[in-house]
């Protein structure tokens, strides 16, 4: 049944006479359609199908043979697992413009500010197409092939961006045949508006949120991204396929040994490399400690964020217990650095097994205390109930993935839904909640350790005997063509796009944040609350700053 | 003890100078002493309090400068002094600074009129409890006057939430002391202390004394800005509240004013209610009565009042912080009505006595 209704959905793509349909190198379905269409197929996808494409996965810029164009990825809550690529190009180099969809996904919002940032790219009916990351004022588009990247073209700035100039909003309307370009402001004159960060000492990074109160409650939020902008993405353009693994650790410096393993599983299956089982058990025995590690600080985050400093000692002083371990065997300890095209950097240290068995009662009977201590304390209750409400349909219009989304009802666990490594062969549950209120996605993390603990006990004494690491070639050159990978990591589905033209460095990669998403869900959960749960609803969601800014 | 040390400095001076001259030198050296005794205690508190947390926090807390840690506090009042004193562009500077002064006057007032041990008091007025509320009170304006100076919108809404929550819980602090009024008939401090003789007055007044106790545990916390009830400097929403603006001595000044705050409170909650200086004293244990007799009374004072910071610590590092309005409706809704049918609870218990 499942099947038939992608067949019907291939078949009506195949119908259009616009559009061209192939199979990629990774056996992901792509359909290209004349960027005129784009918008009438992209509703017919999200609304009128079979099965609707009600998540924009990830909006990817391109910019091959000398034309501009965007990728969409296409995925659905029902068949999740079923992905699409949808294409769309622009030969003007001067004067880019598509049609947004930020009217059929929420998501698209951010992503296409991020693609006209990049590639310049302009979309029309898109009310606030400011550049996302970088200055206002900065010349020329960095990710285009033609881009110069001449300091002089852009100098350091001596003084700071003006407040004001990040308030206005250029956009393009096109409507009934008439076309208009049209300056707005993000907020009414006499707001008062209210700067949290890009210094704060609860803002968990640099982002930067502007925002008008009315008394304390929240009128309007604007996020302001880019202080921790590092260019990530242009950066790997440069960088050969294991000089690349490093940036990803410092995307989301929480889940880093994840977001690694989506670049290694995506070169892997490009180059149809055979990873040893061993591998295979030890990486994921090393994503789940780092998701146990980074929920304990989500949630100690959180705890502080209410006032409760002692709750987030004690979730350092157990990821602590974690970071020694990956020590032990990796060398690194926030950032391990441990897996490899292939495999893994080196073998486990004698003594992690046993390191990591004691571990688990410990954590577990930690669990118990940190339920007692905060999640049954009555001010807790009282401060988390009935606020931060997030629907599923929501959730998943604005791609807020990984626990955020579970809490709210919406079964997007990858390690469910496409096992990669081990995952297929231990027996773990995706924990659901329904309500999609603040007390879920907050005990939604304290339950989800206790299943990462579930995987582990299942793994750790049955690590295969073999190689830990596969035999690469001295220099790795994926095959031409687009590679695209998606893990689960702590905050949400992390995903890699490679574009190669067959050389030792990528011609583009694009990494999926979760955690951008996340800053939408924000603006949509904490707008009409006070402004003290500003701070915690977006602990709540547990956004990392440098993974949205990359 | 207390009382033949001032007379002999009394009769000292009298001999060397005139009685106003006498008079103006016995009130520099109380001052003095008063504002000593003012750091003295505040910079062991700190040092207390660091330590108590790390405790709770799995931490060892302060160990480096000298042994233990002890001189930590001492380096850290050092640091504070030396400083610079930022300028705030666009302030208001004159009462930017007047601020931070009004906060710590407040404090040292009440501090003075405590009764610390047998004869050990500055000033005993007839309404000793009166001035303690009122002049306490002063504190709320050196807030307001800081959030409002600061020309910061942080320092603004932590102001706002202070004046808010401060005037609110103060009720709640009066009242409940009201109770131990009613039941002691008095206002003045040592009066008070002198009739908890045999018995404290949280064991004389029996329910209502217990339940004014605790709601003057809570109101009290409350009225230090301490966690849960911290909004005013709700460090992950307004960075430090109201004094988000100031460096140097001036925030320093706060600081002291915040760590006295809570000793001042506990202090007076274990005048009203747990007898003050005066020792444990069960009737019809004589012996027992004459051990606890030999424990000097100062030490009964702090020990009472250590309790009860110890409580407030305790508390402060275990909850979270409440939201404005659940803390607004704590006091109006719940904590004001049981008050005031506490009073009258406690007036019908002494017309019952007769």
């Amino acid at each position: 049944m499942k099947k038939t209704n992608m067949e019907i959905t291939e078949k009506y793509l195949s119908s259009l006479s616009f559009a061209t349909l192939e199979r990629r190198a990774d056996g992901m379905l792509s359909v290209t359609v004349p960027k005129e269409n784009l918008y009438e197929v992209a509703k017919f996808l999200r609304h009128e199908c079979a099965e609707k494409y009600n998540f924009l996965f990830d909006l990817v810029g391109t910019d091959s043979d000398n034309k501009l164009g965007v990728i969409y990825y296409l995925s659905q809550s029902a068949q999740p697992e079923q992905m699409l690529a949808l294409k769309t190009f622009t030969a003007d180099r001067e004067k880019p413009e598509l049609f947004s969809v930020q009217d059929l996904w929420d998501s698209a919002s951010v992503y296409e500010r991020e693609v006209y940032d990049f590639f310049g790219i302009r979309f029309i009916n898109h009310p606030d197409m400011r550049r996302i990351f970088l200055r206002a004022d900065w010349n020329g588009f960095p990710l285009r092939k033609d881009y110069n990247a001449d300091p002089a073209v852009n100098p350091v700035p001596e003084k700071s961006e003006l407040i004001s100039d990040m308030e206005r909003m250029p956009s393009i309307t096109l409507k009934m045949g008439e076309r208009k370009e049209e300056t707005s402001y993000v907020f009414e004159k006499d707001d008062y508006v209210v700067n949290f960060g890009p210094q704060h000492p609860a803002m968990h990074g640099v982002l930067h949120l502007r925002v008008a109160l009315d008394g304390e409650i929240i009128k309007k939020i604007d996020p302001v991204f880019g202080y921790i902008h590092r260019g990530i993405e242009k950066m790997c353009e440069a960088y050969t396929y294991p000089q690349m693994l490093h940036l990803t650790d410092r995307l989301d410096y929480l889940s880093g040994t994840m977001n690694r393993h989506a670049l290694c599983l995506c070169c892997e299956n490009a180059l149809q490399l055979e990873v040893s089982e061993r591998a295979h058990y030890i990486r994921t025995i090393f994503d789940e400690l780092t998701r146990i590690a980074s929920h304990l600080l989500g949630w100690g985050c959180m705890c502080m964020d209410m006032g409760s400093i002692t709750a987030f000692v004690y979730g350092m002083r157990d990821r602590e217990k974690i970071m020694d371990i990956f020590e032990e065997t990796a060398g690194g300890r926030l950032m391990a650095n441990y897996a490899t095209i292939g495999g893994v950097a080196r073998d486990i240290h004698p003594n992690f097994q046993r390191r990591v068995k004691e571990l688990i009662p410990y954590i577990r009977k930690m669990l118990k205390e940190h339920h007692m201590l905060f999640s049954n304390n009555p001010i807790a209750r009282g401060r988390m109930a009935g606020i931060g409400f997030l629907s599923k349909e929501k959730a998943i219009s604005l791609g807020a993935t990984g626990p955020s989304g579970r809490a709210s009802g919406w079964h997007n666990d990858l390690r469910k839904i496409s096992p990669y490594a081990a995952y297929g062969k231990v027996n773990f549950d995706e924990v659901l909640r329904s309500e999609g209120l603040t007390y879920d996605r907050y005990v939604i993390r304290l339950d989800e350790i206790e299943q990462s603990l579930r995987i582990i006990e299942q793994l750790i004494d049955n690590i295969p005997e073999g190689a830990y690491a596969a035999k690469t070639k001295a220099v790795i050159k994926l095959p031409e063509g687009e590679f695209f990978q998606r893990v689960e990591n702590a905050r949400g589905q992390f995903g890699v796009h490679i574009t190669s033209k067959g050389d030792k460095t990528p011609y583009r990669v694009k990494f999926r944040s979760p955690s951008l998403t996340l800053v939408g869900a924000l603006k949509a959960i904490a707008t009409e609350s006070k402004v003290a749960d500003l701070i915690m609803l977006g602990a709540s969601l547990d956004y990392v700053i440098p993974c949205i800014d990359r | 003890m207390f009382s033949s040390l001032t007379q002999w400095i009394d009769s000292f001076l009298l001999r060397y100078m005139g009685e106003n001259w006498a008079l103006f030198v016995e009130f520099l050296l109380i001052g003095v002493s008063i504002m000593v005794a003012y750091a003295v205690l505040a910079l062991i508190l700190i040092l207390v309090e660091r330590k108590i947390c790390a405790y709770f926090q799995c931490r060892l807390g302060p160990n480096r400068v000298g042994p233990w840690g002890l001189f930590q506090t001492a380096a850290d009042m050092i640091k504070i002094v030396l400083k610079e004193l930022i300028r705030i562009n666009r302030a208001d500077h004159f009462l930017f600074r007047l601020a931070s002064f009004i906060v710590i006057v407040g404090s040292v007032c009440t501090f003075g009129a405590l009764p610390f041990a047998k004869g050990l008091q500055v000033i005993d007025f007839n309404i000793g409890v009166f001035y303690l509320l009122a002049i306490s009170s002063l504190g709320v304006v050196g807030i307001l006057l800081a959030g409002w100076s600061s020309n910061s919108k942080y320092t603004m809404i932590g102001a706002m939430r202070s004046g808010a929550q401060l005037i609110s819980y103060e009720l709640s602090c009066g009242m409940s002391l009201l109770c131990i009024v009613v039941l002691s008939g008095t206002m003045q401090l040592s009066e008070i202390v002198e009739m908890q003789r045999d018995s404290w007055f949280i064991f004389q007044g029996h329910v209502p004394a217990v339940i004014a106790f605790i709601i003057y545990l809570i109101a009290g916390h409350a009225e230090t800005n301490r966690g849960p009830f911290d909004l005013p400097e709700a460090e992950s929403e307004l960075t430090a509240g109201y004094h988000t603006e100031y460096s140097g001595i001036q925030f320093g000044f706060f600081y002291l004013a915040e760590y006295m705050n809570m000793f001042i409170i506990a202090a007076i909650a274990a005048t009203m209610f747990l007898g003050g200086w005066q020792p444990l004293h069960i009737s019809g244990w004589d012996t027992f009565n004459q051990v606890m007799d030999c424990i000097p009374s100062a030490i009964w004072f702090l020990g009472k009042t250590g309790f009860c910071i110890f409580l407030a610590l305790w508390v402060r590092w275990s909850f979270p912080r409440l939201r404005i309005d659940q803390l607004l409706r704590l006091e109006w809704k719940i904590l004001m009505p049981i008050c005031l049918v506490n009073i009258l609870l406690m007036a019908l218990l002494v017309a019952l006595r007769g």
